[in-house]
């Protein structure tokens, strides 16, 4: 009996080892070498570390590049047939290859951008500081006299 | 060139501008390797293009992005309506541009962070412009009504929707009286990744928080002063050496509907 218990015991543990069977999702690797934190944590507590995150920026203005959204939407975007990266629309948005698998609906890409923008000029990142660069030049001729 | 002439107040804060005022032909060695470094350390740094509105246009003072927001400081904008020019839309369309709002072909529910009114006077028929949008009032009615705590005053006085939390129930619609605030009826996709906004949930101006968090001004004053009439200033009301706060102190403005006592952050002169 107890040879019995140990063997259903074992038995998890030796299909595990044998590699994970197909069903289980495997979620397309972002840019980089690694996550910004560890990927069995990332696995277990990225929604924590994201809530978190959102709640400090919207009300306290705090703007730290390590738990923002965008940064995981820019890593982890896959391409799609056309080339450009698939919206949460897409089966094969990174979000929703485990998620359709674990059945957890997230509605975060209701509101936020499921995908990296294309690139404009006239997105804010991209807008050039034309009249600040301007006034830089003015003011660095001016500095250069000042030197001299 | 005279010190801080360009957009006034962008040298006050000292350092190598005060300089230029004593200079004369009895300089040492010391003070001219001073001022050299001082030099390269300001054109290397705006070469960075990181810090080029604490020169020119009212400084947003650059906040590390670990740092929380401080009541220390009260973001507000002064509006000059006779620099405002009658069907000039630069300011609407640049906080497009930069929000992602825009028509979706049915005018009564539009989404409108901004938008540009022409006021007459009936018995002289004299006009005049003014862009309205948010007023980030000192004391917020929309943030008074929520019943969900999503309405709210940031520190640094700027009003926003916590669209985690809004429910849409759009009370806070009904308690702006600068009708301020639209609500998104649409499913929306492909959002500006810095201005999230979608179906379900009030929006409105948010004074581009986004853009000054970095230390940059909203998107609708840049626009305004290189297209516009250069109508609008942006800065800090707590600073007395801010540009803002010495022409409030200096001028008569006026704040729309002062009477209620909402203490707008949005200042207008010749209205």
């Amino acid at each position: 009996m107890t040879a019995l218990i140990a063997a259903v015991l074992v038995l998890p543990a030796a299909t595990a080892t044998a590699g994970e069977p197909a069903w289980v999702p495997k979620p397309p690797r972002g840019r980089g070498d690694k996550c910004v934190a560890d990927t069995a944590w990332m696995r277990r507590y990225h929604m924590m570390a994201l809530m978190h995150h959102r709640d400090e920026t919207v009300h306290e203005g705090i703007r730290t590049k390590r738990f923002d959204l965008t940064g995981c939407i820019d890593c982890h975007a896959v391409k799609g047939a056309d080339g450009k990266p698939v919206s949460f629309a897409s089966p094969k948005h990174f979000c929703r290859t485990c998620h359709d698998y674990a059945a957890v609906q997230i509605d975060c890409f209701e509101c936020h951008a499921s995908r990296p923008p294309a690139k404009t000029a006239a997105t804010s990142e991209a807008a050039p500081a034309h009249a600040a660069k301007a006034n830089a030049a003015v003011l660095a001729q001016y500095l250069r006299s000042l030197a001299q | 060139m005279s010190c801080g002439a360009k957009s006034g107040g962008g040298c006050g804060s000292g350092g190598a501008c005060g300089c230029a005022a004593g200079r004369s032909d009895t300089i040492d060695n010391a003070r001219r390797d001073f001022l050299r470094g001082a030099a390269a350390a300001a054109v290397t740094t705006l070469a960075a293009g990181v810090t080029l509105y604490s020169f020119g246009a009212e400084p947003a003072a650059a906040r590390a992005p670990g740092e929380e927001v401080s009541s220390k400081v009260r973001w507000g904008l002064l509006i000059d309506a006779s620099k405002c020019g009658d069907g000039c839309t630069a300011c609407v369309t640049a906080c497009q541009t930069e929000n992602g709002w825009h028509s979706t072909g049915h005018p009564e529910t539009d989404p409108q962070w901004i938008r540009t009114l022409k006021v007459e006077n009936p018995i002289n028929g004299t006009t005049f412009s003014l862009p309205m949008m948010c007023q980030h009032c000192t004391n917020p009615p929309c943030v008074d009504v929520c019943p969900t705590g999503a309405s709210f005053k940031r520190a640094d006085g700027i009003v926003l929707v916590d669209k985690h939390i809004c429910i849409g129930c759009r009370y806070c619609m009904m308690a702006c009286p600068y009708k301020a605030r639209s609500f998104v009826h649409e499913p929306l996709e492909d959002q500006k990744p810095y201005a999230p906004r979608g179906k379900g949930t009030v929006e409105s101006c948010t004074l581009c928080v986004h853009r000054v968090d970095q230390g940059r001004i909203p998107a609708c004053v840049e626009a305004c002063n290189d297209t516009g009439g250069g109508a609008m200033l942006f800065g800090d009301l707590n600073d007395p050496s801010s540009e803002i706060a010495k022409r409030v102190a200096a001028y008569r403005t006026t704040r729309v509907r002062a009477d209620l006592g909402c203490d707008p952050g949005v200042y207008y002169r010749n209205i």
